[in-house]
């Protein structure tokens, strides 16, 4: 098994006539990903290297059965088109866009969450989703993993792949990895996607990759503590980073005493969670616990 | 971006939020014919984006105008905890018979806009919240649904307000939530927002947080970015598309993907080293972008040596070598740099470094190895000067 995306994953890209909806699209095909239909308003028959193009996600829904979504368009339009693919019926949408208005993320999660209960969106501002040997759905280079029993879910995508690499190198593969993104409201949590590795067969073991800024990480550590018995390895990044900056993502930045790393490793530690303090220490931990 | 207090409440006034009338004034001259306007007395504040203005001496009341004349020469130019104050806001004094305190924040936990209101406003707010949180009543509004009358009356008797305040500081709180969501705040807060002797309502102070990602849609808030406030090297990175934080330090640092980088600066001061800046290239930069990043980070004097972490995914190690090979050719950097490839097209980004055998660039099969090295550059860069 896996989680989110897998062989049964039938994948509808909004924005796929975009230069970079275009090569991710292909590059998601290339992996075996079925790429079974994109979205563009007003370019409805046209096609992208012989994927169907529609001009709604309902129409896109009613002519290719996508499941999946992956959103590609820039900020002002990304929160239309992902209470578009919701309202079309998609269950699983991955959004990539960086820098939607948080306004915008506000409104989304609420409807989703009230109006879409069983509808899960990825992101925004996140990698995608990689499930090795069966699907990737977004940006993340597939070729630095190969299948295994590691989970990771991650706020930051380059950090993924540097962890993720890290414990190939050791000669151990991933269940999925799930970027969460790094913006204020991401459409998953930590908490949601940890539930997913407990409950998946194949994820033997979870890293987390948090950063600073906001309170996912620590209330992660609750959840664990009460609710995952699977062994997790956690990371923080942003020791360094001095209070009232914005460290890139939207979300990571430290204001007064909240959001600090020190502060969400100390959660964690409290919670029987070890944090590595480099990327390669978390790989080293992961590689301990598996038995390597 | 966080608002000056007369940007604040000229949004508030937009959205038909009281507040006194009030001039601006960059100048000592302004500042006195900006009191003759308004009549005495009336009250000169210093604007800066920091708290603590009034106990700095940075708020005066003026009773005349060689009085007004004074306190805006004392207070122009004056540094309040590391800023200095380059305008002034001058308002008509208000009378006070209390001081209440109005928030609406974004609660990233909740996923909710949070609104706030307490009957103990003023200067010790945040002692209040440490020590007695009751007395701040708290509700989040359902974004879909907007704030409600109920929600208005609800805070105003919950904070225990005078039965005849309940109404106008519930339509208060109703204005202060629409130019929350109008404006696409992050924060909107008033302390203290005072009840006259005649029992009017006004915000005395705007403390307002705008979300970056929103300005596109709002052109006259966008205006109020004020370059000239900004960290030099900070605005050159802006204008050049890159996230850029400076920092106190001597190492340069470019990476890809913020929590990358984030994580390179922690390696770099586990190794001992003090990194001179956050730079964030961004996913899928071409080659002009990081040339263009090169000439950021070397414009901090401060930098002694420079490190390059990369694991491409949507960003090309081809690109980021060739755009350090430019930059070589057009600026000859006389720092150390050390570069650490790995993703997308990592092969063929070694490859162009190796060809290319720029002087004094040295490679890194790690993220350890590549801060290990870069600390010990910058150790030795710092010695030898």
């Amino acid at each position: 098994m896996s989680v989110l995306v897998d062989r049964e994953t039938r994948l509808c890209v909004s924005g796929i006539t975009g230069r970079e909806g275009t090569f991710h699209a292909m590059n998601n095909r290339r992996y075996g990903t079925q790429v079974v239909s994109g979205v563009t308003p007003g370019k409805g028959g046209q096609d992208v290297e012989g994927v169907p193009v529609f001009d709604t996600f309902h129409a896109a829904v009613a002519e290719t059965g996508a499941n999946t979504a992956m959103i590609f368009v820039p900020p002002r339009f990304a929160a239309d088109s992902i209470l578009e693919a919701a309202d079309a019926g998609i269950r699983t949408i991955v959004a990539i866009t960086e820098g939607i208005p948080a306004h915008d993320e506000l409104r989304v999660y609420n409807h989703l969450v009230q109006a879409h209960p069983g509808t899960r969106l990825i992101g925004p501002n996140c990698p995608g989703v990689l499930s090795p040997g069966k699907a990737n759905v977004g940006i993340i280079p597939a070729a630095f993993f190969k299948e295994g029993n590691v989970g990771v879910v991650s706020r930051s995508g380059t950090l993924t792949y540097q962890i993720g690499n890290e414990i190939a190198q050791r000669g151990f593969g991933n269940s999925s990895i799930v970027g969460i993104g790094g913006d204020p409201v991401p459409g998953s949590s930590f908490i949601d996607i940890l539930e997913l590795f407990q409950a998946d067969d194949e994820t033997e073991l979870i890293v987390m990759a948090g950063e600073i800024g906001g309170s996912a990480e620590e209330e992660a550590a609750e959840f664990i503590a009460a609710h995952v018995t699977k062994p997790v390895v956690a990371y923080i990044a942003g020791f360094t980073a001095p209070p009232g900056k914005t460290m890139g993502h939207a979300g990571a930045i430290v204001s007064g005493s909240q959001g600090t790393a020190a502060a969400k490793a100390e959660a964690l530690e409290a919670r029987g969670v070890r944090v590595g303090r480099t990327p390669t220490q978390v790989a080293e931990i992961a590689v301990e616990i598996l038995g390597g | 971006m966080d608002l000056l207090e007369y940007q604040g409440k000229q949004l508030f006034a937009r959205h038909d939020i009281p507040v006194p009338d009030g001039r601006h004034a960059r100048t000592v001259d302004e500042a006195v014919a900006a009191a003759k306007e308004i009549g005495f007395p009336c009250v000169i504040k210093a604007q800066v984006k920091i708290g603590g203005r009034g106990k700095a001496g940075g708020i005066k009341v003026a009773e005349d105008e060689a009085s007004a004349r004074e306190h805006a020469s004392a207070i122009l130019g004056m540094d309040i905890r590391g800023f200095t104050v380059h305008e002034l806001w001058v308002e008509g004094a208000s009378e006070i018979a209390a001081e209440y305190y109005a928030a609406v924040i974004f609660d990233r936990s909740a996923k909710q806009p949070l609104v706030m209101l307490s009957t103990r406003g003023g200067m010790d707010i945040e002692a209040v919240a440490e020590e007695d949180p009751s007395a701040i009543a708290t509700l989040h509004v359902d974004p879909l649904l907007g704030f409600q009358a109920f929600h208005g009356r609800r805070l105003a008797f919950e904070a225990g307000v005078d039965a005849d305040l309940v109404r106008p500081i519930g339509a208060f709180l109703g204005r202060l939530y629409a130019t929350f969501v109008a404006e696409e705040a992050t924060l909107v807060e008033v302390n203290p927002l005072i009840v006259t002797p005649e029992r009017e309502v006004r915000a005395l102070d705007a403390k307002v947080t705008l979300d970056d990602n929103a300005l596109m849609r709002h052109p006259l808030n966008a205006e109020l970015r004020d370059p000239s406030a900004e960290d030099p090297q900070e605005q050159m990175a802006k204008e050049r598309g890159l996230t850029y934080v400076k920092l106190d330090g001597d190492i340069g640092i470019l990476g890809n993907g913020a929590g990358l980088v984030m994580s390179t600066l922690d390696v770099v001061a586990q190794y001992g080293g003090s990194p001179a800046n956050f730079l964030d290239a961004g996913g899928g930069s071409k080659a002009e972008a990081i040339t263009s990043a090169v000439e950021v980070i070397l414009s901090n004097p401060n930098v002694k040596a420079v490190l390059f972490n990369i694991f491409g995914g949507i960003t090309r190690c081809d690109e980021v070598a060739r755009g350090l090979v430019e930059a070589f050719n057009q600026i000859s950097p006389s720092v150390p740099f050390v570069v650490r490839l790995d993703g997308t097209n990592d092969v063929e980004g070694r490859q162009i470094l190796a060809e290319a055998a720029l002087p004094n660039v040295y490679t890194a099969a790690t993220m350890n190895e590549a801060a290990e090295k870069v600390v010990e550059l910058a150790a030795t860069a710092g010695a030898a000067r």
